[in-house]
């Protein structure tokens, strides 16, 4: 299988600002992390929150100013679906202004080609043309997240980053999505590194998992040896919570 | 569930603010641009059968000393007054808008320096910033233009530069960031639109206090030239024909600046209650 | 305490720029020489009294010079009148000042129980109304309310003399009657601001929790109104009112050419023009310790009536 993803001894820290009354203080929120991802993998990432999962999303992302170690990738920019969908979405722009920024930015289709493909990834995330003249606050947040989707896809990357993309949403929805990002991947060869708090989500999406506490991966594995065989009591600990 | 769009919402449905001053401004804008074609009398003509007229059907407003009719005066001398605030409101927002967007984006040293030079101007009260430089200064339209100008800058740098730092933070920008979008795409056509709800208001403030002050400085004299007519020039004209017992000059001059601030003074209130 | 102190220097430093700023503009924009000896000079003369005054030497020395006088209360001499600046602009601060004190002491007085009786009727018919009247005189200039005044009081009411003024070295009581129509003038949009700017925030501390706590307890809107709300709704106010001062005392000095009070903003004035610069940079300082001490206050009554910002 193709490696798309290589991250290799990553560390990183921040350092609180000094002032007059408090000295400099340095933590350590990744320490000594390693992974392969390959293409068309599902590659979940839990923890709790404070566990630097974020961070290690923003490492990937090429977000951090600074870090130590290396992140390789394989395949041009990854894209990103965030968990609030309605700070990601732009309140001043329309839906199809919002798909149609990413392709701009890209340069390479014309106008008729820019539009034939919004509305195909339009369709493709189960929403209608008629949409696209309506603005974030006239949505509802499965569509919001729906929308914020179809805007990271367009523009066909290889590897997503989904930082709680479902958390913020009605456990019914929380399932259509899943279900869509699902049928998104089958059918785009996408590989996902998805980051929660909840086994469950992780479950009903991944191939392999990373448990990640106090900025460190405790334990990783195929999803279904993890959850029967789990070895860390922190991996024990999230798959309770989750039942 | 999805909530009921609100951009099709007629905007003036329920806001009787933005609906009486859109109705006063653009009254006056139409009386403004009309007097700059046509007037009753001609504004500067002077008619020595009706020097100091009171109002009467003749002439709306009276004559002053001259016999000139006060209301083509004020329908001709308002275009001025306009044209300032016009322009102050354009540079001045303008370089309000550079200066507040590059200081909220990018933040930093720039940004520490730029503010404090803000805090320095607004630190005095700016009537009387402009009345010692304007006083020191030649009168003249353009004069009055520039240093109210450069007086408003940190009115509309400072809403716009917290708009933006506020923006900055925002999903949608770390998403337009990792499609690739530099930094000036993203401040123009991201963050820039969303400003405009707080602009707008920040805007018609500005024509208020514009227009405030071109009258209170030729007022004093230290506005435009004797030569050019503006509202606050006649105000100026009008202050010894008072204490004559003729006080239908200023009254009428002043009546139209009000109608003129509160205008812009409604509008900006309605705009500012739209955003709620 | 300390951010009191803080407060202190930073105003400290603002002053220190602005006093040099303005110093070092005023020096470049008038040739005291030539103000003094006119145009047709001769070059020794020139020369002669340049040295004489010391204007020869570096300009950061001489405002350090001018500064340190006039801390000490020596603020120069007039180059026209060749009078002690303090003498000449003494009696016109007070004018001022009391016009401006005036002006304040008539927003506070009429703006804060008008904020609280529209508060507690809010949404009734006489809250809209004045809400909508407030919004109007709010957009009323000085100038025009000043001539109004002039019209009604003075012309038709024949209650004061229209351009007269009576020093209060002649008689107090006229001194402060004359006094109240410029203060009046000033006054009005600033009441009407303030008013709406407490009638909204009594209306948000009314719908905190401590107040409908209060509520349960029995008291009545108007008595829970009084008790709690209203000494925090004049937090934000006490700030507002800070930088209204100071937009006051400049309006005041618009005003001041309307009703012919020998106020500090005419002398400034006229001093530009004449270019007589001692006179103009000793007002020019003044008035913005003038300024930076409103602010300051505000900011200290900030603090004495809200615990929670202390530092």
């Amino acid at each position: 299988m193709d490696k798309i993803l290589e991250v290799r001894d990553l560390n990183v820290s921040y350092t609180t600002e000094g002032t007059l009354f408090r000295k400099k203080e340095v933590q350590k929120v990744l320490k000594d992390v390693s992974f392969d991802l390959y293409a068309g993998e599902a590659l979940g990432l839990v923890g709790g929150s404070g566990s630097g999962k974020t961070t290690l999303a923003r490492a990937v992302l090429g977000l951090l100013p600074r870090y130590e170690g290396t992140v390789t990738h394989y395949t041009p920019r990854p894209q990103v679906i965030f968990q609030d969908p309605s700070s990601a979405l732009n309140p001043a722009r329309t839906v199809g202004w919002i798909m149609e920024e990413p392709l701009l930015i890209h340069g390479k289709y014309d106008a008729p080609e820019r539009r034939r493909r919004i509305l195909a990834m339009l369709e493709q995330v189960g929403l209608s043309e008629e949409y696209l003249d309506r603005h974030p606050s006239e949505l509802s947040g499965g569509q919001k997240q729906r929308v914020l989707i179809a805007a990271a896809l367009i523009v066909r990357p290889r590897l997503v980053v989904a930082d709680e993309p479902v958390s913020a949403l009605d456990v019914t929805i929380q399932a259509q999505i899943l279900k869509l990002l699902a049928e998104m991947r089958r059918r785009h060869g996408l590989s996902y590194l998805f980051i929660s708090h909840d086994m469950n989500v992780v479950y009903q999406l991944c191939d392999r998992v990373m448990v990640m506490q106090e900025g460190r991966i405790v334990e990783t594995g195929a999803i279904d040896e993890i959850f029967q065989h789990p070895k860390h009591p922190y991996t024990r600990q999230l798959i309770e919570a989750a039942n | 569930m999805a909530k009921q769009p609100v951009k099709n919402k007629n905007p003036f449905a329920g806001n009787w603010f933005l609906t009486a001053g859109a109705a006063i401004t653009v009254f006056m804008i139409l009386f403004t641009l009309l007097g700059q074609i046509w007037t009753p009398y001609d504004p500067s003509l002077p008619d020595e059968n009706a020097m100091s007229l009171a109002p009467s059907p003749a002439h709306w407003f009276g004559t002053d000393s001259f016999g000139r009719d006060i209301l083509s005066r004020v329908m001709n001398g308002a275009g001025t007054t306009l044209l300032i605030a016009f322009l102050v409101v354009l540079i001045g927002g303008i370089a309000g808008v550079i200066i507040g967007s590059l200081t909220g984006y990018f933040g930093g040293v720039v940004d520490e320096v730029l503010m404090r030079i803000c805090d320095l101007i607004t630190a005095f009260p700016s009537i009387l910033l402009a009345l010692i430089i304007l006083r020191i200064m030649e009168p003249g339209v353009k004069n009055v233009v520039w240093v109210l100008a450069i007086l408003f800058v940190p009115s509309f740098a400072r809403v716009v530069r917290t708009e933006f730092a506020r923006c900055r933070t925002q999903n949608y920008v770390k998403l337009a960031r990792l499609q690739g979008a530099g930094p000036f795409r993203i401040m123009l056509r991201h963050i820039l639109p969303n400003v405009w709800p707080v602009l707008l208001p920040a805007v018609s403030i500005g024509f208020n206090n514009a227009v405030l002050a071109e009258a209170s400085m030729s007022f004093l004299g230290v506005g435009v030239s004797a030569s050019e007519v503006s509202l606050g020039r006649m105000l100026y004209d009008s202050q010894n024909t008072i204490l004559r017992g003729a006080p239908w000059y200023a009254l009428t001059v002043g009546l139209v600046i009000v109608l003129m601030i509160l205008g812009f003074s409604l509008l900006g209130e309605g705009l500012r209650q739209r955003n709620r | 305490m300390r951010y009191i102190g803080k407060k202190l220097l930073t105003l400290l430093a603002t002053l220190l720029a602005v006093s040099f700023l303005s110093y070092a503009a005023f020096e470049m924009i008038g040739d005291p020489v030539a103000t003094i000896l006119g145009t047709n000079a001769t070059p020794e003369a020139a020369a002669q009294l340049r040295a004489d005054m010391g204007l020869d030497r570096p300009l950061p020395l001489r405002y350090g010079e001018w500064l340190w006088h006039f801390m000490g209360g020596d603020m120069g001499t007039s180059y026209i009148y060749r009078l002690p600046v303090r003498e000449m602009i003494g009696e016109k601060l007070a004018v001022t000042l009391i016009m401006t004190l005036m002006a304040v002491i008539l927003t506070v007085a009429v703006s804060v129980p008008a904020g609280a009786w529209l508060a507690r009727r809010e949404g009734r018919p006489v809250d809209k109304v004045f809400t909508v009247l407030n919004q109007i005189l709010m957009a009323v200039p000085p100038f025009f309310v000043a001539v109004l005044l002039t019209v009604v009081f003075g012309l038709l009411l024949r209650v004061f003399t229209p351009g007269r003024f009576v020093p209060y070295t002649e008689s107090w009581p006229l001194f402060l009657f004359y006094m109240i129509f410029p203060a009046l003038s000033v006054a009005l949009p600033r009441i009407a601001m303030t008013t709406k700017m407490l009638r909204a925030s009594a209306l948000e501390e009314l719908g905190r929790d401590y107040i409908l706590t209060a509520y349960s307890r029995g008291h009545s809107r108007r008595s829970a109104l009084k008790a709690h709300a209203l000494k925090n709704a004049m937090l934000p106010v006490v700030t507002f009112l800070a930088a209204n001062a100071a937009e006051m005392l400049a309006g005041g000095i618009v005003i001041e050419q309307l009703f012919s009070v020998p106020g500090i903003g005419r002398l400034l004035l006229s001093s530009i023009g004449t270019r007589d610069i001692p006179v103009v940079e000793a007002i020019v300082l003044i008035l913005a310790v003038w300024v930076m001490l409103i602010h300051l206050i505000g900011d200290i009554l900030g603090q004495i009536l809200d615990p929670r910002v202390r530092l």
